[in-house]
């Protein structure tokens, strides 16, 4: 079992060691849902969602599979739970927020997809997290993606009236950005150690 | 792209159209998070990158095999399934090949289930193909994307550590820069990549557009 303090890991998967920033994880939505700061905080909560209830299933399978003795099924079982889940809150938004559902688009089912949550599942087996562990690490790994989303897509919203050359293109701008961000959010190396 | 696979297409073209045409890293820009997060040295990117290639082989030849019985409705599931085993063979691979590998990799290897390249394979290519095009399109595919990994990984490596392969290349009075091997060297040296591929582009398409011009 970690001993790890919950303040220390909340701090280290939201700013030190940040999902999308310092682990390249969830790259695909971060630089597809940023254009626009709205619907940039929508996915920030969809993906905080399913990183949560995923963080709890994964605890569960681990610990069931390794007491029937199958670890090696683990990944199978992860992913497995991970796109049930995302396919109850799709079923979930499109019942209470149609508009919601509508803004999200293709994003949504996508989010299966998004290494972010896979990686979370993994990490948190990897490094022996217990329960409320867990939980704190998956929403601090939520409000981590969440700001990097949102900060990025900042910045691209005020990008997009600036002058660049041809050969930039946004794919291009994009990850030059991210570059940057990256670089300010090693200024948090150290805190919450 | 899917209204070109209904015509007959010359089967080489399937293999090279990888390699730089549609190259998974630089025009798709699929499958970003390996990419970045595994190119620090050129031993790591080179690894990854077959890993990937095996993975998306074996993928893309058994839904190419199973494709008139996989139920159209839980396509995508069977795909991640599927995946998924060859990605668990591979994980337990390496562990028995070399576990340093094993280590720096980490949980990059269990991640490659969720590359987007190999899903975007399975169910743009190899759920509408012959088993035979299909397994070409994964060889070109992965070649590509290995190639462009080491583009990245070799990068890095030399100028953050001064060493290629971990064989020195420079007097020991250079100064590594650190940055490239942090996080933010990642992207820097992507962005770099996509702006040098870019500028090539564009020259090439200038050049046919004069020379259109020039004979009409």
């Amino acid at each position: 079992m970690n001993e790890q303090s919950l303040w220390s890991i909340f701090v280290n998967a939201a700013l030190v060691n940040n999902f999308v920033l310092a682990y390249f994880l969830g790259i695909c939505p971060f630089l597809g849902v940023s254009a626009k700061i709205a619907t940039a905080t929508r996915m920030g909560g969809a993906v905080m969602f399913v990183m949560l209830v995923s963080s709890m299933c994964a605890y569960a399978i681990h610990h069931v599979l390794i007491a029937i003795g199958v670890p090696f099924l683990e990944l199978i079982a992860f992913i497995a739970v991970i796109a049930s889940t995302v396919q109850l809150v799709e079923m979930f938004i499109k019942k209470i927020s149609p508009v919601l559902f509508r803004a999200l688009g293709i994003f949504l089912p996508l989010i299966t997809t998004n290494c972010a949550i896979l990686g979370l599942a993994l990490f948190q087996t990897n490094k022996g997290y217990g329960f409320l562990q867990a939980i704190v690490y998956a929403l601090g790994a939520g409000i981590g993606f969440t700001l990097a989303l949102v900060l990025m897509a900042g910045i691209r919203e005020k990008l997009e009236l600036a002058t660049m050359p041809d050969v930039v293109t946004s794919t291009a701008s994009a990850i030059i950005v991210a570059g940057i961000l990256s670089l300010t959010f090693m200024g948090f190396a150290g805190l919450g150690a | 792209m899917t209204a070109r696979n209904r015509q007959p297409v010359m089967a080489t073209d399937e293999f090279i159209k990888g390699l730089w045409r549609e190259n998974p890293v630089f025009v798709q820009v699929l499958g970003m998070c390996p990419v970045l997060a595994v190119s620090n040295t050129a031993l790591n990117a080179l690894a990854m990158g077959l890993a990937t290639t095996f993975v998306m082989l074996m993928s893309n030849l058994l839904v190419s095999t199973l494709r008139n019985f996989i139920p159209k409705q839980v396509r995508i599931a069977t795909y991640i399934l599927i995946i998924a085993t060859f990605v668990t063979i591979v994980d337990y691979a390496i562990e028995a090949i070399s576990l340093d590998l094993h280590k720096s990799l980490g949980a990059f290897i269990s991640l490659i289930v969720v590359n987007c390249l190999i899903l975007g394979r399975a169910e743009a290519f190899a759920s509408k193909n012959r088993v035979g095009h299909a397994v070409l399109d994964a060889l070109g595919m992965g070649i590509g994307f290995t190639l462009a990994l080491l583009c990245l990984g070799g990068v890095r490596e030399v100028l953050g550590d001064g060493a290629l392969f971990g064989v020195a290349l420079f007097p020991d009075a250079f100064e590594p820069w650190i940055v490239m091997i942090l996080p933010s060297g990642g992207f820097f040296t992507l962005a770099g990549w996509l702006l040098v591929i870019n500028f090539i582009k564009q020259r090439k398409e200038a050049n046919a557009a004069g020379a259109q011009e020039i004979t009409g």
